[in-house]
């Protein structure tokens, strides 16, 4: 873990309250809050500074454990409310916490808009291909064919590309990355922090307990195996042979590009009709 | 929305200058910007959306932030993130909105985070008749949210207290730190009607109180302190944590039943402990009426013209007019209808006001409290009031 102790993530977590903590043995969600609790600090943001919005589900749990602004709000709607703290007060690291139903089904409308309006909100979206939270029900990332507890039969859905969906509605920074690569995820966020815009950063995790065991994908060790041998990184995509990448997972950062930021756009207008005032 | 009048010498001229037409949505959008509202997120809607229109003009010139969301779901949880960053927040909407929106005042009351939503009411069921008036949403706004918290709702009559209470919704929620709703009727929002400005510069500001103590001490639901309880803001040193889940007083999710008892006891208490300065209720000729009319909004000012009219005859009518429609104002009604034989209960819906009305005089017969009713998007005129007047009489 570079040269961060234990201590460092410790240090964030807000012992005397609310552990032991709700998630399964094996979840991926722990590997997603260290690689964003090692991000936050690298980065030297203050605790002050930064507010932890999300929605409703098992990686929506996150903010509570963690000593900053926090803010645990409905199902879906994370990111207006995120929009709102942001809006208001410019100056604080908004960061969205949401699982792929969360983001992708309920909260798909305030998603695509909020990429649209570019405003800087760090969203890390933790797909784990399921509904955890209420016992394994199919979500709009969960496989074709797979198995959950509405598709007892195999889910005839397709499924959506979280980051493909963040890019096409004009997210200005786009990364995916598992909770196998964790230092990765934690470099994502880092830079997903760092970026001025609406950045969405996709970790693909482990749900063991429930999508792993209705689907048979083995333990938590198998499934972060899994996720080692069937992704690869995005610049590797043009160098190997086809039948090497198919049906592969792409990591890295998909998109990143610069353009006006939503506050920074505001805060203009405001300025502007300051200076036709006082003409 | 300052005026820009043109500069008159003599004081006639000048107290005619300071008289503008003006729309009961300006006049509202007029009051929260008095009030100290400097974020406003909503959604277009017919009969509210000159709200939203007035304050995207306003709001960014005094460097408040305005926008348009997605959606009204949308709007209210914006409104809810800004007010937990230090934000006065409004929204405005009409009766699919407000339904919309329905799940998140419940999470505004459960954190106790102060915003303003107003209802311009239209005909419904779904969309029904978006440019009509109807006072379809008593209930919906009393009981619109799943869950069992208390509400404030306050409903002005005409286009002068909707800027007054527009000030006092606001006022009340920072207050009270919950949701509080304005009720407006749809002919009132697009009504104009003249309004003296002195008038409107007469009005006092509440603002939620800052915490002093040191952040390990904070707890964001003190028991301790009597309303207005001292509440911080993100950003602010507190770090503090909000859940829509049963909490405790610091604000971390418990299951504890007495816990999650005590925190339902303080929403409920924090309203019924304060019914007195909650409620507002405006009493016209009751003093020796025989038959008392109950009306709210718009249908108060035709039932007004109705007591007129009757008292011109000689008949002893008054009205009974709540501001304040939810907490229901049962103490007041119960004194003021006590010596009354018949209570006409006038509403623009199916008779939401008269099941409280039924509930609160058990000393009449059924035959004495006698409905007018109207729901085809038409007002409920003066002469009808009267009519049933002389027949009950």
């Amino acid at each position: 873990m570079k040269n961060q102790p234990q201590k460092t993530v410790h240090s964030y977590l807000r012992h005397n309250k609310k552990f032991p903590h709700v998630w399964c043995a094996g979840c991926s969600n722990g590997i997603v809050l260290g690689a964003l609790i090692r991000a936050v600090d690298e980065l030297g943001l203050g605790r002050d500074d930064v507010a932890m919005v999300s929605g409703i589900g098992c990686s929506s749990r996150m903010p509570v454990y963690v000593d900053f602004n926090t803010l645990h709000t409905i199902h879906g709607r994370a990111i207006p409310f995120a929009t709102g703290v942001k809006l208001h007060k410019p100056h604080l690291n908004v960061i969205v916490v949401t699982g792929d139903g969360d983001c992708t089904a309920i909260g798909g409308n305030h998603f695509i808009h909020a990429c649209r309006r570019n405003l800087d909100l760090t969203i890390v979206v933790v797909n784990n291909n399921i509904y955890g939270m209420t016992g394994g029900q199919f979500s709009p990332t969960t496989p074709t064919g797979d198995i959950a507890t509405t598709s007892p039969h195999g889910n005839i859905d397709p499924v959506f590309d979280i980051c493909d969906l963040a890019i096409g509605a004009g997210a200005t920074f786009v990364a995916r990355s598992t909770a196998f690569h964790s230092l990765e995820s934690e470099e994502f966020i880092k830079r997903g922090l760092e970026h001025k815009g609406m950045s969405v950063i996709e970790i693909v995790s482990a749900c063991p307990v429930i999508y792993g065991r209705l689907n048979k994908k083995g333990g938590a060790p198998e499934m972060m195996k899994q996720m080692r041998d069937n992704s690869i990184p995005v610049k590797a995509l043009d160098k190997l042979p086809p039948e090497k990448t198919k049906g592969k997972l792409v990591r890295g950062i998909l998109k990143h590009v610069e353009k006006d930021e939503y506050t920074l756009r505001y805060q203009r207008l405001v300025d502007s009709l300051k200076q036709e005032e006082s003409k | 929305m300052p005026k820009k009048t043109t500069k008159k010498t003599t004081k006639k001229t000048e107290e005619l200058d300071s008289i503008v037409l003006m729309q009961g949505n300006e006049a509202v959008a007029r009051g929260a910007v008095d009030a100290g509202v400097n974020f406003f997120a909503g959604y277009p809607i017919t009969p509210s959306t000159e709200i939203a229109e007035i304050l995207s003009r306003e709001l960014p010139l005094r460097g408040a932030a305005f926008i348009q969301m997605e959606d009204e779901i949308a709007s209210i949880c914006a409104i809810i993130g800004a007010s937990l960053a230090g934000a006065k927040a409004m929204t405005a909407t009409s009766g699919p909105g407000f339904s919309l929106m329905q799940e998140a005042i419940g999470y505004a009351k459960i954190t106790e985070t102060p915003c303003v939503v107003v209802n311009v009411m239209r005909a419904g069921p779904s969309t029904g008749l978006p440019t009509s008036p109807s006072q379809g949403d008593i209930m919906q706004s009393r009981w619109g949210s799943h869950g069992d918290a208390p509400a404030i709702v306050l409903y002005p009559d005409s286009v002068k207290e909707s800027y007054e209470l527009a000030i006092r919704a606001v006022n009340l929620s920072e207050k009270y730190r919950t949701c509080v709703v304005l009720l407006l009727d749809e002919v009132l929002g697009h009504m104009r009607e003249a309004v003296r400005l002195p008038d409107l510069r007469k009005h006092r500001v509440i603002n939620r109180i800052k915490p002093t103590v040191p952040p390990e001490w904070y707890k964001h639901y003190d028991e301790n302190q009597k309303y207005l309880s001292p509440v911080a803001s993100f950003g602010e040193g507190y770090r503090f944590h909000v859940t829509g889940l049963a909490h405790d007083a610091t604000g971390f999710p418990t299951g504890r039943p007495a816990e999650v008892a005590d925190m339902m006891a303080r929403l409920k208490k924090k309203i019924t402990s304060n019914i007195r300065d909650l409620v507002q209720i405006e009493s016209f000729h009751m003093e020796d009426a025989k038959i008392a009319i109950f009306a709210a909004g718009i249908t108060a000012r035709s039932a007004k013209s109705a007591v007129m009219m009757a008292r011109a005859e000689g008949l002893k009518v008054g009205l009974l007019r709540p501001l304040t429609i939810w907490p229901f104002p049962d103490d007041a009604v119960r004194k003021m209808l006590k010596n009354v034989e018949t209570v006409i209960v006038a509403e623009l819906n199916q008779g939401q006001f008269l099941r409280e009305i039924a509930r609160l005089i058990k000393d009449k017969d059924d035959s004495d409290i006698v409905p007018v009713r109207r729901v085809d998007g038409e007002l409920i005129t003066p002469a009808q009031i009267l009519r049933i007047i002389k027949e009950v009489n």
